[in-house]
């Protein structure tokens, strides 16, 4: 029946959906506006399929609770906005370091602080890259439908487990809470990738050992009699404590090296009618959407005008962009901030083309009608 | 082409997100594109609040609601804010306890007691949002009735179905018997 497989669906319980067929066993939250659906429906989903759902008292406690689920061997993840962003970022620079699989899901809102709690906002852009200290790679995702929040949410645990990293999904509080219809796919249509377990006897295992021809280390369950040693300062192979600058040097490296080394594997982007296009917008989440209307009613009136979507927004899809702008006269980024993605796209494309920028934060979304109007300006 | 934009305002708790996500999946059984978004201020009860419902036999990119074909008004307060919202040769469905009816001249205005009929014939204040999906479709016939009905039942309190159905034609009998006052541009009392 076509009816079983097509439904209204919201942004956010596909998110939870999603997590769950990736093999979510473990949600640790603290709700807040407007992801507060995604801890809702964990709390009801999680207990049926042998998971556990805790509400901790804060948002630090509930990425640390994610962390240690995650070392002990399942898959796991927390959702916020803003506020509860800015807490959790001590807890990502750990799961960096340590290596850990988990997925932080940040349905983004007006800001900066309390902001607006029920209104939309992109402000996070640059967070999500650099909101924890020290050098780091991340990866970021931000899809633009109910359907593609689906097919992102099992990607950014899919890629978490292969790179074992934290992986921040970005939403925002449009597509987060609108509901359109979605044709889940079956179980066979899914690619799940679970971590790397050791292949060798547990007297034998270094858990911080990369293996020749392997991205990352393998990854034992704590407690499954694997005896490794967690910590967030910087280790040797066998996960205790080191000041040897040289293993320092070439941990970070490594680090940062399985993700910007590997962006073929990682980036994913979208285009619109770029074939022909003098005009790109740069435009992600529910910004592409109002962009993509534009794109239409500009080609109406004749000007050739296309849409770039980034999907995955780190680490930036900068190969691409910069083939873009060899092709077109102007890129023009669009998004609910002062200019953050602005930025990191005109250092990358500035010198082939101009790059401008369009933005607002008054908590609305752009609308289709003011970029068809600052296209045709500019 | 269909492509129909439609707006549900009041206050807080009226359950019109309810009576928009009903609508958004009525029109989904009926093998339509739809997106419902929402709005609402950072209060449990009271404060405005609205539901939006893009219904199009195209597919949607820009998934809020500008200017609009139809709204519900169910508060002054919602209402005022929103009239000039509506399309030219729109329609507004507005509660007959709101008691300054905007003017509009080009627009189609139905006075509707709906929250009255909740109260009054039903006994349920709660069920408003499903007479005023009622005069919604008594109006329009955007979706199918089948559909909408369905479309209820899935979505209420499991025991509330006789209740709820029973507030569905509520909804159409207050527009087909004409207990509806009618101005503007489309009345056909005119």
């Amino acid at each position: 029946m076509v009816e079983k497989k097509i439904k209204l669906m919201q942004g956010n319980e596909a998110c939870v959906e999603a997590a769950i067929t990736a093999g979510m066993k473990f949600y640790a939250g603290y709700p807040i506006t407007p992801s507060t659906e995604i801890a809702e429906l964990s709390a009801e989903k999680l207990p049926k399929v042998g998971g556990r759902f805790i509400q901790m008292e804060d948002e630090i406690a509930s990425i640390s609770a994610i962390i240690g689920a995650s070392i002990a061997g399942v898959k796991s993840m927390t959702a916020t906005s803003g506020p509860g962003f800015s807490l959790k970022q001590e807890g990502i620079g750990y799961a960096v370091i340590t290596e850990t699989p988990c997925v932080i899901v940040n349905v983004q809102r007006g800001g900066p602080s309390t902001g607006l709690p029920t209104a939309p906002g992109q402000g996070d852009i640059m967070q999500a890259r650099w909101g924890t200290h020290g050098d780091h790679s991340i990866i970021a995702l931000y899809p633009w439908s109910v359907k593609e929040i689906y097919d992102i949410t099992i990607k950014a645990f899919n890629l978490s487990e292969k790179y074992r990293t934290p992986v921040i999904l970005l939403l925002d509080e449009v597509i987060g809470h609108m509901r359109e219809s979605i044709e889940l796919p079956e179980a066979d249509e899914i690619e799940i990738y679970n971590r790397k377990r050791p292949s060798c006897l547990p007297e034998d295992y270094k858990p911080y050992r990369v293996k020749e021809g392997d991205l990352v280390p393998e990854m034992a369950g704590f407690g499954e009699g694997y005896r490794f040693h967690v910590t967030g300062l910087v280790h040797g192979e066998t996960g205790f404590p080191t000041s040897n600058s040289k293993i320092a040097e070439e941990l970070v490296r490594r680090l940062v090296g399985k993700i910007e080394d590997n962006k073929d594997d990682i980036v994913e982007t979208d285009e619109y009618l770029l074939d022909d296009a003098d005009i790109a917008i740069v435009a992600f989440g529910s910004t592409a959407r109002a962009a993509k209307s534009a794109v239409d009613t500009l080609r109406e009136e004749g000007l050739k005008v296309g849409l770039f979507r980034p999907i995955t927004i780190w680490p930036l899809a900068d190969k691409q962009l910069v083939d873009l702008s060899k092709k077109v006269n102007r890129l023009v980024v669009v998004e609910m901030n002062v200019g953050q993605y602005y930025l990191e796209v005109d250092r990358v494309a500035g010198k082939y083309t101009k790059v401008d920028k369009y933005g607002r934060v008054s908590g609305e979304l752009i609308t289709p009608q003011e970029i068809v109007d600052f296209i045709k300006e500019v | 082409m269909l492509h129909q934009e439609l707006r549900l305002t009041g206050s807080g708790g009226q359950g019109l997100i309810l009576a928009g996500i009903i609508l958004a999946e009525a029109a989904l059984y009926d093998g339509l594109n739809v997106v419902q978004s929402q709005s609402y201020g950072p209060e449990a009860r009271g404060g405005a609040s609205k539901a939006e419902v893009i219904i199009s036999n195209k597919e949607i990119n820009f998934p809020k609601v500008d200017k609009c074909d139809l709204m519900l008004a169910l508060t002054q307060t919602a209402c005022d804010k929103y009239i000039d919202s509506i399309k030219p040769n729109g329609i507004l469905i507005m509660d007959k306890s709101i008691p300054n009816v905007p003017v509009r001249e080009d627009i189609t205005i139905y006075l509707v007691p709906i929250i009255e009929t909740a109260m009054n014939s039903l006994g349920y204040p709660m069920v408003s949002n499903v007479i005023a999906l009622g005069t919604i479709y008594e109006i329009t016939k955007i979706v199918s009735k089948a559909s909408l009905e369905k479309a209820v039942c899935n979505r209420i309190p499991r025991g509330t179905e006789e209740l709820n159905i029973k507030a569905l034609e509520e909804g159409y009998n207050l527009i087909r018997n004409h207990k509806e006052e009618c101005f503007g541009h489309g009345c056909r009392f005119n």
